[in-house]
């Protein structure tokens, strides 16, 4: 009789929680604000002394998700979009939720999109690379010849080069997520152009490549065939598995440290020639207006950039006393070799920790603890790579590029910590 | 020296020059060689200077009819653009402005990169449909729209790679940065002479999805 009254107990209680469940799933839907303060509540009934029904219950078996996915209390950390930027979902970009992600690796599921005619779906069987122009045997590859060619492994950061685009003329967007969530860290596995090359062979006259996507887009970028081989890959991997069909596959192109929109996704042709192709991407977009009316062409190399992902606009201060300040810095040109923190809007600054490991063209953690009585702060973080550029400040960019170059905007971001914990994008001037 | 030695050696020599003569030598004999045909329908590529151009032509008094029916939609009547799809006309003169407007006319540098841009990728979501003719028809409207050309002339493959465009000159290469030049590694790291004011925050803009913190 006990024993059955306490089954009848635990029947309302697991109905409770899964009343629980489905409003926890709903959260991502409704305010970041709510999700937070959300996040803060405990059920009395499982804190001690009690006993929580997991302790004492059978959770699911084995097999029940035969791919597994986060916890459904993390249902909040997702892509996000900010829909009125583009004309179409097929034709758009949404954004990394940095803020919630810890270490330098970004989890597959959760790698920004950036597609311009959709995802392509593909069956491998039906892949094929081709290589032709200025080669000494125009060859096709299928996925299977790729896997056979000697491999490599390598994190590389990939960012688009309008990460951080909305905000040349101000702060706009009230997010970590929105303001640097194009770009992702991911473990690449495929094989080196320049070993495919060795294959196909070069003519002396080779001296760019068009690399062509096989989406509806069929995305084109031309790349210095010295670039190529000196460390572009064709990857069909990430993080240890099969890349996402909405990140290329089952192969793309990566260029390390350059922007994104070269690392060609759905890679069906790779054509060399002796002068660039000038395609839509690299003259009416991916080209950088200055004041005078002229625009940079060809600015391929990211440079080196940081943001504190906590605190952040998403991550507001919720108690007073000790908290890490965490972050991340990276850059195109190599390694990051030091990241400085401020709290005062840059008058002072502190050096961060960095986290192995630290590597060239790849995100680096870093963190500092900090100490906070309900004051106000003004955060700032500023990265120093290994050739010594410096992360600048939006005056100094805007001093040489003005506020219509839309791309490669690296310049420090401002946080507004204000007396209630929460966290601001501002702009100081 | 030694027959043998100078015997291997000039055998070697005869290897090298067998080596960079004649094309390289497969080095995993992995994949298969190209077809003309296969290369032929992937290729599809054209260059600035026409390279890569298909056989074709076509006249803006033409491409009016197939651009009304199959682009006007996004892209307006007269190039204005409609929504938030692009315009393809227009802002000329803008781009030094407060608000520049980049369209084919004010600021694409090559005719030969509307022709490849439409052929690969247009009408948005049918790509690869139109026929090399009607491809010429289109970039011939547009550039007729933009007062380029006249709207009987006849844009071909031949031609394609000699039309200027208003802005071919409007591009920098080569690529100035590092362009800040600050303090090379060594910033300031105390009492730091910089100005702390508030003059934007991005709540007070109001345009982030979902509610502010």
């Amino acid at each position: 009789m006990k024993k059955n009254k306490k089954n009848e107990v635990s029947n309302s209680k697991k109905i409770n929680r899964r009343k629980l469940l489905i409003g926890a799933s709903s959260i991502g839907a409704i305010s970041l604000a709510s999700k937070n303060l959300l996040s803060q509540e405990a059920n009395p009934e499982n804190l001690p002394p009690n006993l929580p029904e997991w302790t004492q219950y059978l959770g699911d078996g084995v097999d029940v998700n035969p791919y597994g996915m986060p916890s459904e209390f993390e249902g909040h950390v997702i892509r996000r979009n900010v829909e009125w930027l583009t004309a179409s979902a097929e034709s758009s970009v949404n954004f990394t939720p940095l803020q919630d992600l810890e270490g330098f690796v970004t989890p597959n599921g959760l790698c920004f999109e950036r597609h311009h005619g959709g995802v392509a779906v593909i069956n491998p069987q039906d892949f094929r690379l081709m290589i032709n122009g200025l080669v000494d045997r125009e060859m096709i590859f299928t996925l299977d010849d790729l896997k056979r060619f000697p491999q490599t492994n390598k994190f590389y950061f990939l960012e688009c080069a309008a990460n951080g685009g909305m905000e040349w003329k101000g702060s706009q967007l009230n997010g970590c997520q929105y303001t640097f969530g194009m770009v992702h860290n991911v473990q690449y596995t495929g094989v080196k152009l320049s070993d495919l090359l060795l294959e196909t062979g070069l003519k002396d006259k080779a001296k760019w490549v068009l690399a062509e996507g096989s989406d509806s887009s069929g995305m084109t970028r031309s790349i210095p065939i010295e670039k190529i081989l000196d460390d572009c890959i064709i990857a069909w991997a990430m993080n240890g598995e099969a890349l996402r069909p909405e990140q290329g596959y089952p192969a793309r192109l990566v260029v390390p440290g350059w922007e994104g929109n070269m690392w060609v996704k759905w890679i069906r042709r790779l054509e060399f020639g002796d002068k660039p192709y000038l395609t839509r991407e690299e003259t009416s977009k991916y080209t950088d207006l200055l004041t005078s009316g002229k625009a940079r062409m060809f600015t391929w190399v990211m440079d080196a950039k940081s943001v504190i992902t906590s605190p952040s606009p998403e991550k507001p201060i919720l108690s007073k006393g000790v908290h890490q300040l965490r972050g991340l810095a990276w850059s195109g040109r190599g390694k990051i070799k030091r990241v400085d923190v401020s709290i005062d809007g840059g008058k002072n600054w502190k050096t961060a920790q960095l986290h192995s490991p630290i590597l060239s063209k790849s995100l680096t953690r870093f963190t500092l603890p900090f100490e906070w009585n309900d004051e106000e702060l003004l955060l700032q973080s500023r990265a120093i790579d290994e050739t010594n550029y410096v992360q600048p400040t939006i005056g100094e960019l805007q001093k040489i590029r003005g506020v219509n170059s839309i791309y490669h905007n690296n310049s420090i971001a401002t946080w507004l910590v204000s007396k209630n914990g929460k966290v601001d994008n501002v702009r100081l001037g | 020296m030694s027959g043998l030695v100078r015997c291997i050696l000039s055998f070697s020599l005869i290897i090298f020059l067998v080596n960079t003569t004649f094309a390289s030598e497969r080095k995993f004999n992995l994949g298969q060689i190209a077809t003309k045909e296969e290369v032929a329908g992937w290729d599809i590529d054209v260059r600035p200077d026409g390279l890569g151009a298909p056989i074709g032509s076509g006249t803006a008094l033409l491409g009016e009819e197939i651009y009304t029916e199959g682009c006007a939609g996004c892209h307006g009547d007269f190039g204005e653009g409609a929504d938030r799809w692009p315009p393809l006309v227009g802002g000329e003169g803008s781009l030094a402005s407060h608000d520049p407007e980049k369209t084919t006319g004010s600021y694409w540098p090559y005719a030969s990169t509307i022709y490849d841009y439409i052929y690969r990728a247009m009408p948005y979501g049918d790509a690869q449909s139109l026929s090399y003719d009607e491809t010429y028809e289109i970039v011939a409207y547009l550039l007729y729209m933009s007062d380029i050309i006249e709207e009987d002339f006849v844009l071909s493959n031949k031609n394609i790679g000699e039309i200027e465009m208003p802005n071919k000159d409007g591009f920098l290469l080569p690529d100035p940065r590092p362009d800040i030049k600050n303090t090379q590694g060594d910033p300031c790291m105390s009492n730091c002479q910089v100005s702390t004011k508030i003059i934007g925050k991005a709540r007070d803009i109001d345009v982030t999805p979902e509610d502010d913190n």
